[in-house]
This record gives structure tokens, C-alpha cells and sequence, in this order.
């Protein structure tokens, strides 16, 4: 298991018929943010399900913190906090009275003060659960999850459904996480947020891991082709175009897109043609591929799928 | 004139129970401002001995319970209400020869106990069940029978003051005497009624799918079972066919252990035994369905 406190081969979860999830193996190493990136439905909910020991899974090996989730007792509960996706409040509690109830379950749980501090709540520690916005809402949850002041931080879509400014809250409330040394993995289906908060991403379709890597590596992201766009002058046809570059436009096409992988080495041969020409190609653009689009084709359609 | 009256009466009830004395009212009580000595106790109560881990939960869920509008209609307001309005009505009409305030004041007390006991858990517990309270609460490492317990505890804390609350009232208000060797009785048909109705709703809950159902839904079956089982009208002058099917349920056996010891035939040590009995096999049944089915988990996960 080399030090993985998350070590995951082979997992696999059948509801009836239905296989949600397909042969997962995951690894997250002490102090990393992982983050399982995927479409409603792509099963993601089920996995940290299965590694928080609310599910049985269907088959495979999973080890959090070096116990198996399934069988493992309150001393490991004590070891691991978890926010999910859908739970709300306790209805007529203050925050504080919400993070001591809570407290209360834990051997050596933070002081109340202290989370409600680290998450952003301490202006609104006497302020009932039902008055507090979506955003304070959620970092009560995320702070709920660790007032036992947890080793492993399990967050399911920690801001989704946020408006801006929520959802930057609940970044920044995970960013100080980092510094803290907690190991984080959690779900989203949203790339800038995989983006901005994890060391390391699993794309999860159908219940597979279709890609990992970090933001920068993912899908092959640093190997894949860049783009150079632009479009052609009045009077000039691809067919005008040096061989090399001519690659897949259609002969009537203005707007031409190329796939490069040698870039600099193509836009050098792109001037030297257009410079001999007299021409000047005023929109010409170089771009990377976003991790967006690297999301989009290994994802297929996003957010078409339904949970 | 005894039917006509209760008839208007029961309208008044069903009115009451099913649109609630503080709906009007902002549905959640604002927490109190307190001094922040909740962070000292609550560390001091600590994850350690399973009791004060019981009396934590406990002492929190007693708060959630008296912040709720709707919860502290059904337990506390409502059996008062009732007492207060029978008891000056029709408290010195005869009912098979006694006054009809010696019928009231078990009955109504057998009505508080049921309310919160199982009707408040009910709800309670379907509504922490599907907005996901209690699956975080599994999340942390306290044990399900400290969840469990806690609340139960409550339940049993505000039916056994409630029922406390309504014997005092009767006795000193309007003259309602229990006679000393009657106490043990009342006392042990309260606990063991609370106790079993605090598992039938455990069972209840695991029937029920969403928050919304779970009142109209235990209201349907209840009121009949009032009506029903001598709570607000005195079985004697129902049906013999609708008293055996009553004296089938827990209702009609708890309302009777209760009222027994305020007979004025009564004498000795008047503890209903069959009834206790009766209440016990309930209460296993109900034990078996829970354990078999109940979930920590919402709506969509329960199958599972």
C-alpha cells in the first residue's frame, strides 16, 4: 500500500442489474486533494459512498487509512470527516450548538470556536441554522465534518448549486485545508473547481476512471495538439496554404483551425508564408488546450446525463 | 348532550392537530443567545461514558424538540388545551356513574404520551432521516444506539412531564384525585407506554418516504384510533365490535392501564397487566420490524 491512506483496486458496486461502478482503482497519497471529476450519474456519489463505509461494495479492494471502510469501527471514525451532498442542518440549532452537539461525538474533538473560525462562521455563531445563506450552510457542513479534527476529508460536490461567491467561499474554506495537511478527496462535475482545488485528478464515466493525472498532465493534456486559428485574407483559398500546414481544411473554409503538435516551428513556417505574401493575419491565435475540452471528450456530453 | 358536545369537541381537535396552535407563528423558535459555556460542556460530556453521550444527545435533541412550533403544539399545547377545555365543560357530567373528569384526565394523559412518544418521533425521525441529519450523524464515529436512545430519552422526558403535568393539573385544578396506591400504576403505564409507542415509531418511520407523508400520514391512522380507544369518548358507549378491534391495539391498552387505576372501583396495587402485556407484544413487533428495516439513509438509498 506504500503510504496510500486512500488505496483502491478492483471496486466495483452493482445495483440489480445495473453496474454503477465499473473496476475503480484510485490511490491518494497523505496531504494530497484528489479530486473525482465526472458528469451527474458517472457514479461518484457511490464511490465515496463505498470508501466511507455507508455502501457494501459489490467487489474489489478498498482501504482508507489502512481499514476497510465496510467493517471499520468508531476508532476510525474518529479518523475520517465526510460532508455529503444533500444533507441539511439540524433544524432549531444555533451554529454553535451544532458544532458542540457534534463535538460531543468525538474523543478529542477542535474546539467549536476554532472550526467555526477556520470555515468562516465566527460572526454567525449564535445564528440559527435556517437563517444562515447557502454558502455559510455549507461550510457549517464542511466544518461539522471536522470537528474531530480528522486526518482524511471525504466532500461530496462541496459547491454545487452555489451562486459565485458561495462557491469561492467554500474554495477558499478547502484551500486553508490544505495548509492544515488534511488529505482531501472529493467529487465535482465542475472543471474549474477540480482545477483550482486538487493536486490530482480521476476522470470518472460510467462508473470508470476514463483519465488521471494533475490539472496540467490530465488526458494527456500537455501532449495533446495545440491550435492555431486565424482567417484567411480576401482572395486566398486553403489551397494557397503551404502543404504542411493545409492539414484538414476544407477547400471553401475561411476560418482555419490547425492541430498542432510543433507550434512555434508551424507559426514560423504560417509568417514566412504570409510575410512573402504581403498578407497580415490580424486574429492569429495560439492556444493550449483547456482542460475543459480535454473534460468534453473524455466525458463525452456533461450534464446531459442525469443522476 | 355528552355526544353532541364531544362531536363539536372533536372537530375543534381535528382542527387543531392538523393545522397546529403556532403554524401562524414563525415555524422555528431563534435559539437563545447564551453564554458561550456550550463549548465547555460539551467537551467536558466528551465521546467517553455511553451515558453522558446518551444525556449530550439527549439534551440537544429536548432543544430542537421545544424550538419546533409544530412539536410544541402536538406535545405540550395541545394535551393542556384539551384537559383544560374538557375538564371545564363537561369535567361534572357522569360517565357510568363517575364524573367524567375521573374518564379525562387518563385519557388525556394516555393522548400526551402518544403524541410525544410516537407521533413527534415519528415525524421527527422521518424528517432527520430524509434531509439527511441523521446519515451525517452515522458519518461521525457515535454508535446508533446513543442516536437512537437520545432521542427516545426525550420523547420519554416530555411525555413523562407532560403526563406529569396533566395528573397535577387535574388533582389541583379541578379535583381529580389519585389515591396513593394508585401512583405506582399510573407511573408504570406512562413509562410502558412511552417506551413502547418510542419503538413503534422507530417501525413507523421505516413505512414512511418522505418528510411530507410522515404527518398527515400518522394523523390518519391515530384519530381513529383516539376515537376509538376511550381517549376522548368513553369506550363503553361504542360498538362491542369496534371495542374488540380497538382493544387489539396499543392505543385502546394504554388508555386503559391508565384509566384503571382512576376507577373508583379500583383497589390494590390497579396495574392492567393484560394491557402492559398486550403493549409489550407491540413493542416487539415493532422492535422487529426496526431492526429489519430501519435506515440511516434518505429516500433513494434506502433499498440499498
Amino acid at each position: 500500500m506504500s503510504g496510500a491512506v486512500v488505496h483502491v483496486r478492483g471496486l466495483r458496486k452493482r445495483y440489480g442489474g445495473r453496474e454503477v461502478v465499473r473496476g475503480v482503482d484510485l490511490d491518494v497519497r497523505p496531504g494530497e486533494i484528489v479530486a473525482l471529476l465526472g458528469p451527474n450519474g458517472a457514479g461518484k456519489t457511490t464511490i465515496v459512498e463505498l470508501l466511507t463505509g455507508f455502501r457494501s461494495r459489490t467487489d474489489g479492494d478498498v482501504h482508507v487509512l489502512g481499514v476497510d471502510p465496510q467493517t471499520a469501527g468508531t476508532a476510525w471514525r474518529e479518523r475520517v470527516g465526510v460532508v455529503l451532498q444533500e444533507s441539511q442542518p439540524d433544524p432549531g440549532l444555533s451554529v454553535r450548538e451544532c458544532l458542540s452537539l457534534y463535538a460531543g461525538y468525538y474523543r478529542a474533538p477542535r474546539a467549536p470556536v476554532e472550526i467555526a473560525e477556520l470555515v468562516g462562521l465566527l460572526e454567525c455563531l449564535e445564528t440559527g441554522t435556517e437563517e444562515l445563506s447557502g454558502g455559510q450552510r455549507r461550510r457549517l457542513d464542511i466544518g461539522l465534518a471536522l470537528i474531530g479534527d480528522p486526518e482524511m476529508l471525504f466532500l461530496d460536490e462541496p459547491a454545487t448549486g452555489f451562486d459565485p461567491k458561495a462557491r469561492r467561499d467554500a474554495w477558499d474554506t478547502i484551500d486553508g485545508l490544505r495548509s492544515l495537511g488534511t488529505t482531501i478527496v472529493l467529487t465535482t462535475h465542475a472543471m474549474d473547481e477540480a482545477e483550482r482545488l486538487a493536486d490530482s485528478i480521476a476522470v470518472i464515466v460510467d462508473g470508470a476512471v476514463v483519465a488521471e493525472g494533475t490539472p496540467e498532465t490530465i488526458g494527456g493534456r500537455d501532449r495533446r495538439a495545440h491550435e492555431i486559428a486565424f482567417t484567411l485574407p480576401d482572395g486566398l483559398a486553403p489551397a494557397d496554404l503551404p502543404p504542411a500546414l493545409r492539414d484538414g481544411a476544407r477547400p471553401d473554409d475561411r476560418q482555419i483551425r490547425l492541430r498542432s503538435t510543433e507550434p512555434l516551428a508551424d507559426v514560423r513556417a504560417l509568417a514566412d508564408w504570409a510575410l512573402g505574401r504581403g498578407i497580415d493575419l490580424p486574429d492569429l491565435e495560439v492556444r493550449r488546450p483547456a482542460l475543459e475540452d480535454v473534460y468534453l471528450a473524455l466525458a463525452g456530453s456533461p450534464d446531459t446525463t442525469d443522476t | 348532550m355528552f355526544h353532541g358536545s364531544t362531536s363539536i369537541v372533536m372537530i375543534a381537535v381535528v382542527v387543531v392537530a392538523r393545522f397546529g396552535l403556532g403554524r401562524g407563528l414563525k415555524a422555528v423558535r431563534r435559539p437563545r443567545r447564551r453564554a458561550p459555556r456550550d463549548d465547555a460542556t460539551a467537551t467536558a460530556l466528551g465521546g467517553h461514558g455511553p451515558v453522558r453521550l446518551v444525556l449530550h444527545q439527549a439534551r440537544y435533541d429536548l432543544r430542537t424538540l421545544t424550538r419546533n412550533a409544530q412539536a410544541r403544539t402536538a406535545t405540550v399545547m395541545l394535551p393542556l388545551l384539551l384537559l383544560v377545555l374538557f375538564l371545564g365543560m363537561w369535567g361534572s357530567d357522569r360517565v357510568a356513574g363517575a364524573p367524567a373528569s375521573t374518564f379525562y384526565v387518563p385519557g388525556l394523559v394516555a393522548l400526551s404520551v402518544i403524541a410525544s412518544s410516537f407521533t413527534n418521533l415519528v415525524i421527527s425521525v422521518v424528517t432527520q432521516r430524509e434531509s439527511g441529519v441523521l446519515k451525517r450523524r452515522r458519518a461521525t464515529p457515535v454508535p446508533a444506539w446513543v442516536l437512537i436512545g437520545g432521542r427516545a430519552l426525550t420523547a420519554m422526558a416530555v411525555s413523562l412531564t407532560m403526563a406529569t403535568a396533566l395528573v397535577a393539573i387535574g388533582w389541583i385544578g379541578f379535583g381529580v384525585a389519585l389515591p396513593a396506591e394508585a401512583i405506582p400504576a399510573v407511573v408504570l403505564s406512562a413509562v410502558a407506554g412511552s417506551l413502547c409507542f418510542c419503538v413503534l415509531a422507530y417501525a413507523v418511520a421505516t413505512l414512511i418516504g418522505s418528510a411530507e407523508a410522515a404527518q398527515p400520514t400518522v394523523q390518519a391512522v391515530m384519530l381513529p384510533l383516539y376515537l376509538a380507544s376511550g381517549i376522548f369518548i368513553p369506550n363503553a358507549s361504542l360498538p362491542s365490535w369496534l371495542r374488540q378491534l380497538a382493544s387489539v391495539f396499543p392505543v385502546e391498552r394504554l388508555s386503559d392501564a391508565l384509566h384503571q387505576p382512576y376507577s373508583p372501583a379500583a383497589h390494590g396495587l390497579p396495574i392492567a397487566w393484560t394491557d402492559l402485556g398486550v403493549m409489550a407484544v407491540w413493542a416487539a413487533a415493532g422492535l422487529a420490524v426496526a431492526l429489519r428495516r430501519f435506515s440511516w439513509l434518505p429516500g433513494p438509498g434506502r433499498t440499498a
